[in-house]
């Protein structure tokens, strides 16, 4: 049975030879670029995406996200490479972000409510811009839930610069903006610039989300900015560990996400939110069980101490 | 000026530079003046705890301190501006508790203490590392947190984050700690343990100490001098001239007795509450004993 279905898909089944199939896959150069590019934005968005968890920005970088698909969407109806248009849009989006004044305690709420408004209407924009481009665009579908197709190698190289840049500048201000996340009082009475930190990391994060945008869509950052992240963080509350983690797991997903799309008819952005969803999971239950497992360890040790 | 305690290992204060002082030092906020007129002088290794009613500014004294706050008058701070102690000032902000879901080990939250300011990577095999840990897990240790202190800071109870919080403050040994209402939200028999805490490491250490409170009973028995805000203006003097029925009384403009309980605390019995317009910051707390 498995030798017909793997001999009427010929072109691109799974041969069960590992070893085989990388050679096929990587044969074509788009499918080599697509796991470069794919590489580089796992790496970012799991190193960022730790920190939007850890600072429950979260719904920041959704909208920072959602913002780069008008961009991508506007860049190709006057012409230009959608890439162009992703981190365009994703790092003014986070510059305007930073500049809303926040008052007070109340300043979270507000703020959510104004990103969310912003967020819907250019989403509008977008879809507006994908109806007045009447030609063969990519599909709106790929723009919102993601493509590995038709990567060029230039948009490797921004990607690449990019991410440099952002990593870069992320390990810069790492552990000043650590400080300012968990502790913002005590960080800025120790000379830690709060807010100046708080842009910056919006701008990097702006940047991280426009690139994992081309990889998962718009809507589908969240497989690489959010899942990662979140499955690091609930496997280990060391901050160098964790953001290791972030990243493996980015990686992974993608990797395996990109694999299993090249074998099968279903799309990228499925197969990596899966991967990653199902990581997630499987992190969660972890931790549940190892906690279990803690606690009733734990509590004889405790009335043995105590007797 | 208090007894001369025995002074920190390194780079003592002299005794003619104060730790803190304060010339006819006012503060406004949004066009009114919180306080004004108050003068302090505070020695080394001295502890000393800022009373009054609630919206009287007490918070931002400290802020003065730290040199968040501008004020008009003379202030000084380890005989420079506000803000430029940098590590040799530790601050304990008024606080809420951490998130529970927040994924940070207590010991890395000291960590941050010690060089979260830097930038840069730090790199495991950077000279220093070894003496950094050792001297996190030294205060850890000093604090009694050593426990708990992998776990993730949000699991912690309340005085258990509370002890971190004060081991981030001294991790890298200031001169001068500046405390925020550490007591609020523990617990009775938490909060004599950190009080305790809070001398033991004033007295062995010869760390100074400005520490808001709003209840002076847990702390009373430690302290050197009591600094109390009231609308407008400031008496600064030893618990036992300054929270007395005369003074109080004067202070308010109106009559306020102090009581001895049996036991040693005092009460104060009609203390004006500060303007309404003021309590609305701190829903559900009243001016209690002071």
């Amino acid at each position: 049975m498995i030798t017909l279905l793997q001999l009427a898909d010929a072109a691109t089944g799974w041969s069960w030879n590992p070893a085989e199939d990388l050679r096929q896959m990587w044969a074509f150069p788009f499918m080599v670029n697509a796991f470069r590019a794919g590489t580089i934005v796992a790496v970012t968005a799991g190193v960022m995406g730790w920190f939007m968890v850890l600072r429950r920005q979260s719904f920041a970088g959704h909208t920072l996200a959602t913002v780069g698909f008008p961009g991508a969407s506007g860049a190709v109806l006057v012409g230009v490479s959608a890439t162009y248009g992703y981190f365009a849009f994703c790092v003014a989006a986070a510059l305007v972000i930073a500049a809303v004044p926040r008052g007070g305690r109340d300043g979270g709420v507000q703020e959510s409510a104004l990103t969310g408004t912003i967020q819907a209407f250019l989403l509008a924009c977008g879809f507006l811009f994908t109806a007045l481009y009447k030609g063969l665009l990519g599909g709106t579908t790929s723009l919102l839930f993601g493509s590995f197709l038709g990567i060029t190698t230039t948009q490797v190289w921004v990607l690449l610069a990019v991410a440099v840049v952002v990593l870069g500048a992320l390990a810069a201000i790492g552990r000043p903006l650590l400080f300012a996340s968990v502790d913002p009082d005590v960080a800025a009475a120790r000379g830690v610039p709060v807010q100046l930190l708080s842009t910056a990391f919006l701008v990097l994060l702006g940047a991280a989300a426009a690139g994992t945008s081309q990889i998962t869509g718009t809507l589908l950052v969240f497989a690489l900015l959010v899942m990662p992240a979140a499955t690091a963080q609930s496997l280990t509350a060391r901050p160098g560990l964790g953001l290791a983690l972030s990243a493996a797991v980015a990686v992974a997903v993608t990797w395996l996400g990109l694999t299993v799309a090249y074998f099968t008819p279903y799309p990228i952005g499925f197969w990596v939110t899966t991967f990653a969803f199902g990581c997630h999971v499987l992190a969660r239950l972890g931790a549940f069980a190892a906690g279990r497992l803690q606690a009733r360890s734990a509590a004889p040790l405790t009335a043995g101490g105590a007797a | 000026m208090a007894v001369p305690r025995q002074s920190a290992p390194r780079q003592p204060a002299t005794p003619a530079e104060p730790v803190v002082a304060l010339r006819g030092a006012a503060v406004r906020v949004g066009g009114r003046t919180l306080w004004s007129g108050v003068d302090l002088t505070v020695g080394a290794g001295e502890f000393v705890a800022v009373l009054g009613p609630n919206g009287v500014g007490k918070s931002t004294l400290i802020k003065t301190l730290l040199g968040v706050q501008a004020a008009d008058g003379e202030v000084r701070v380890l005989g420079r501006a506000p803000g430029r102690a940098g590590e040799r000032v530790g601050y304990l902000p008024q606080r809420r508790s951490f998130d529970p879901s927040l994924r940070m080990r207590g010991i890395d939250v000291v960590g941050l203490g010690w060089d979260g300011n830097r930038w840069g990577v730090p790199l495991p095999w950077r000279p220093g590392r070894a003496a950094a840990r050792r001297r996190i897990d030294e205060v850890i240790e000093l604090v009694g947190a050593t426990r708990y202190a992998h776990r993730p800071i949000g699991q912690c109870s309340g005085g258990e984050q509370q002890r971190l919080l004060i081991a981030q403050a001294l991790v890298r040994r200031p001169d001068l700690l500046l405390l925020d209402e550490p007591l609020d939200s523990l617990d009775l028999p938490n909060q004599a343990a950190v009080a305790a805490l809070i001398g033991r490491v004033c007295r062995e250490a010869g760390v100074t100490v400005v520490m808001v409170a709003h209840d002076v009973n847990p702390i009373l028995s430690r302290l050197d001098r009591v600094v109390y805000l009231a609308e407008g203006g400031a008496v600064v003097g030893s618990p036992s001239e300054v929270i007395t029925s005369e003074t109080l009384s004067r202070l308010y403009d109106t009559a306020v007795e102090v009581l001895h309980t049996s036991d040693g605390r005092l009460v104060v019995v009609g203390q004006p509450e500060a303007p309404a317009r003021h309590t609305d910051r701190h829903p559900g707390r009243q001016g209690g004993a002071a």
